[in-house]
């Protein structure tokens, strides 16, 4: 509870920094330091609530799962704030702002990760996208920005509409916003059209969210479009916070109900898995290869809320940090390479040999090679699948568009190892830049020996 | 404890090696290297003796939640054999190949060493999720070696070849999972407890669990119609490359046939046996055949080593004691084998830049002692008596003709055949290169260096001790 109300202290004083800061460099500083303290406070909270389920007014409640889950995404904040925080501050001149908008969408995330009540979860996802809306138009330069922010717009107001038309059927069809309530769950189990259609279309909306075939054409356009650093909080930190949410109402309200909801979801797995894959092979900009490649790593993320089981949260959980860090180490280095096209990369790996390393071992976990973490997401997200039993066809079908995946990530390090060429650079890599991505590669490394780490029992 | 150095020495000795300069990486990775093969033979001593157990085995929790362990042992003959066929290849070839090496040595050598890491993995792991974790990083090494050093067509060769390999053990990683789910109460990797689980499915789920575990091997190995990536692969890596590859990497497919698939899924096995045996023969014969029309010496080694892979597989599948005891035999003795066979391939490539048998002949008049270890070399790979190929092949083809299937005796006759076939092509091999005109570029061949003929006289030695008294091979096996 104490991280929601501090995500939003910082954000409004870093609202204001700018004012009193002259120089970008404070502003960042700032930014950093609130991360950190964001971090703590999700600390306090996780000790504070690990003993019991807190609950406040019936509107939001912390477990084990959220309060895990907001120590996690708040600790790649702080990672996507240290490595991006220059290329934040590059987008434009307001960058006090960009900043404030980072913390807005965090407390987004905590909401949506926290809710017990349906309308916090719709505050939430809007606290959430609000702000996207205005970073992806932030490059006021550029044509592709505003066509990007604008295609968000849109495209988030007409999901933001399905959402509430789902919550109010299911509204009318239970008599109550709060999920958890035992009214609630007791109406949820007597067939009833009304509320059918209504977990449809949150369905609908929330891989709306998440760039789930077959609402998922948005997504190419928005990412490339946005400048960089906003596509990488985008397509992680949003992204796996909309999927916490996804699960929590799915397994413990809808629960009850798998069967009705669990056929949609295999359908969206599927296309999602073969639109993702099949077109991410065709591109050839880095930068529109990772916003496909999200969309199918999302396919992947789509099984923790198939298998309705307790492998398939912790699943979940390893799979956001390990798709997170690995994403952010390739948005790093598309961030500095001058052109982001597979061309752009070659050569990398003769001149700077630490970011070329540490972008292959970031694709290496998310083809999920065994030593990184993305291997045990992948595990334990099958493993849930089939565990759950019914579902192996859909297992080969993941794991042969898994082997695809490997097509397109491997391209890349091909082109960074084994093809002649200058890669340049928009500027060197200095000390502390290298020393991050190390870490960043580490975490990778570790989580992936040891992915016991990341574990809610 | 002991047994850890087998994997702590190529990974500390790999990972150094990689970030050290050029120059003095040679020296790390080949003591490195020689100091696993002192541990393998120590390992392999105890092993023989049945003393000292406790170092030759270790066990620790891993992954608590799952049931993982870190365990690690060297319990059965072939899991020795393996080890100590790995650990011989290695300082070979850094040994053979020294002042040879590709540019980069530091990436060389510590990419080779890493690659030695997960083939030792692979061979002692106990632990399924630990078996897969080292069968993937055996690959990632290798993916890296041949790509970088090679012909001219490597990377989409050697891509090929990786997504094979890749799509095959995602296909093994179900199959693991669903195993994993039925083993006992407390889920766990152990080799026992899959065995276990497997044995308590029905006939059905054995029946398609058996295809998801095997495509994964016999993509590694092997086996038609799964070989395809194989030839391009052989004959566009770097030589010291395709030594790993052909010597060791396809065996970790017949390894895993034989000592996690036919344990725990036998009734699978023994269903889709004659289908096996069926794709292993006609893979003898096909590969045969295409070893006839090579002109380029490296394809035909490659097709030579799918038809002798396709053998150790027809015998597996036999079900029978003595196939199984042949194969064995002679997956020490074909690693050996091919170790030399590429080592005098890599001498002409690298004396007369081509691969092209039409371009060699003759070397024979120039230099008598390539010659005498080319002939010892393909005679051992056409399996004559008095070299160490026959035992193995004998026995194999003997457990193929007394074994379970209800067509052994046509499979045996076909594969037979193979072996007719096999002196053909190695023999006109033998002739085009060694004897005949010489040709242009053969005139100023030079003979093999001391160095070379150390390491060749020592393969050779072993290939005609081995020949001679093969009992010493055979105690091996019968500690079982």
């Amino acid at each position: 509870m104490i991280a929601i109300v501090v995500s939003v202290l910082i954000g409004i004083l870093l609202m204001f920094s700018g004012l009193i800061f002259q120089k970008s460099s404070q502003v960042q500083i700032l930014a950093i330091f609130g991360s950190i303290a964001l971090l703590a406070a999700n600390c306090y909270d996780l000790m504070l609530d690990s003993r019991d389920v807190v609950s406040y007014f019936d509107m939001i409640s912390f477990d084990k799962y959220s309060s895990t889950f907001n120590v996690l995404v708040t600790g790649c904040v702080v990672l996507y704030l240290l490595i991006f925080k220059k290329n934040i501050a590059d987008i434009g001149k307001n960058d006090a702002e960009y900043f404030a908008l980072i913390f807005f969408i965090l407390c987004g995330a905590y909401l949506i990760s926290s809710f017990t009540n349906l309308l916090i979860l719709f505050l939430g996802i809007e606290i959430l996208s609000i702000p996207q809306y205005v970073l992806a138009g932030s490059d006021k330069q550029n044509i592709k920005s505003h066509e990007a922010s604008l295609k968000y717009f849109l495209m988030g107001a007409f999901s933001t509409g399905i959402l509430l038309m789902g919550i109010t059927l299911v509204y009318g069809a239970t008599g109550d916003f709060n999920v958890t309530s035992e009214q609630f769950l007791n109406a949820i189990q007597t067939s009833n059209a009304l509320s059918y259609i209504g977990i449809l279309l949150i369905a609908i909306a929330f891989a709306f969210k998440v760039s789930a075939a077959p609402v998922h054409y948005w997504t190419p356009d928005v990412y490339d479009g946005s400048p960089t650093p906003i596509t990488a909080l985008m397509a992680t930190i949003v992204k796996i916070s909309v999927f916490l949410g996804f699960i929590k109402l799915f397994h413990l309200s809808f629960g009850t109900i798998g069967s009705i909801w669990q056929v949609t979801i295999s359908v969206m797995i599927v296309m999602t898995l073969l639109f993702g894959n099949i077109t991410a092979i065709f591109q050839q900009s880095v930068k529109r290869m990772m916003a496909y490649s999200s969309i199918a790593q999302a396919g992947f993320m789509l099984f923790a809320i198939f298998s309705l089981n307790d492998t398939s949260w912790n699943g979940l959980l390893l799979y956001a940090v390990a798709y997170t860090l690995a994403s952010l180490g390739v948005f790093a280095a598309i961030t500095k390479v001058k052109d982001y096209t597979y061309d752009g990369f070659k050569g990398l790996g003769k001149r700077h040999p630490v970011l070329a390393a540490t972008t292959v071992i970031c694709l290496l976990s998310l083809t999920g090679i065994p030593m990184t973490a993305g291997f045990f997401g992948k595990y334990y997200l099958l493993t849930a699948a089939v565990e759950q039993g019914q579902s192996i066809g859909i297992v080969f079908f993941a794991v042969l568009m898994a082997a695809i995946s490997s097509y397109y990530y491997f391209r890349l390090i091909s082109s960074i190892y084994f093809k002649e060429g200058n890669a340049e650079l928009n500027s060197e890599p200095n000390s502390f830049d290298n020393t991050l991505y190390i870490i960043n590669a580490a975490l990778i490394i570790i989580l992936g020996l040891l992915p016991g780490l990341i574990s809610v029992f | 404890m002991l047994i850890i150095l087998l994997l702590l020495i190529p990974f500390l000795g790999g990972a150094l090696t990689l970030l050290m300069p050029e120059n003095s990486a040679r020296l790390t990775a080949i003591a490195s290297s020689i100091a696993i093969l002192i541990v393998a033979a120590i390992i392999c001593y105890f092993y023989l003796n049945n003393t000292n157990i406790e170092f030759i085995s270790f066990d620790r929790v891993w992954i608590g939640q799952l049931g993982a362990h870190f365990s690690i042992e060297v319990k059965h003959s072939l899991q020795a054999l393996m080890v100590l066929l790995t650990a011989i290849t290695f300082p070979f070839i850094f040994l053979f190949f020294i002042n040879k090496e590709p540019k980069n040595k530091n990436i060389f050598y510590g990419l080779m060493l890493l690659a030695e890491l997960g083939l030792l993995g692979v061979f002692i792991s106990k632990d399924a999720l630990l078996f897969y974790g080292f069968w993937e990083i055996a690959l990632i090494p290798v993916y890296f070696l041949s790509s970088l050093y090679g012909g001219e067509r490597r990377v989409p060769v050697t891509f090929k070849f990786f997504v094979y390999t890749f799509a095959g053990s995602l296909l093994m990683l179900i199959g693991i999972i669903y195993l994993y789910q039925h083993t006992g109460p407390t889920h766990s990797f152990s080799l026992y407890s899959f065995i276990e689980a497997g044995r308590s499915l029905p006939l059905e789920t054995q029946s398609w669990l058996f295809w998801v575990l095997f495509v994964a091997f016999a993509i590694k190995m092997p086996v038609f119609p799964f070989h395809t990536w194989q030839p391009d692969a052989y004959e566009q890596s770097a030589t010291p490359v395709t030594v790993v590859l052909s010597a060791l990497m396809v065996k970790m497919g017949l390894f895993a046939v034989l000592f996690w698939l036919i344990p725990s899924v036998t009734m699978g096995a023994q269903e889709w046996m004659n289908v096996v045996i069926f794709l292993s023969v006609t893979g003898i014969v096909y590969a045969s055949i295409l070893a006839i029309a090579q002109s380029n010496i490296k394809r035909l080694v490659a097709y030579s080593s799918i038809a002798h892979i396709g053998l150790m597989c027809a015998a597996i599948f036999s079900q029978h004691n003595l196939g199984w005891q042949g194969t064995l035999i002679q997956m020490f003795n074909h690693g050996i084998n091919i170790m030399g066979m590429w080592f005098l391939v890599a001498v002409l490539e690298n004396r007369l830049q081509t691969q092209d048998m039409n371009q060699m002949g003759g070397v024979a008049k120039v230099a008598p002692k390539f010659t005498i270890a080319l002939v010892l070399i393909s005679m051992s790979n056409i399996a004559l008596p008095l070299t160490c190929g026959f035992v193995g092949e004998f026995m194999m083809l003997n457990g193929l003709f007394s074994g379970a299937s209800s067509y052994s005796t046509a499979f045996t006759v076909v594969a037979c055949l193979a072996v007719i076939l096999s002196a053909y092509y190695t023999l006109s091999m033998v002739r085009k290169v060694a004897y005949g005109e010489l040709k242009e570029n053969t005139k100023k061949f030079n003979d093999l260096t001391n160095n070379e003929m150390f390491i060749i006289g020592l393969i050779m030695f072993i290939i005609l001790a081995l020949g001679f008294y093969p009992q010493w091979l055979l105690n091996w096996i019968n500690i079982i």
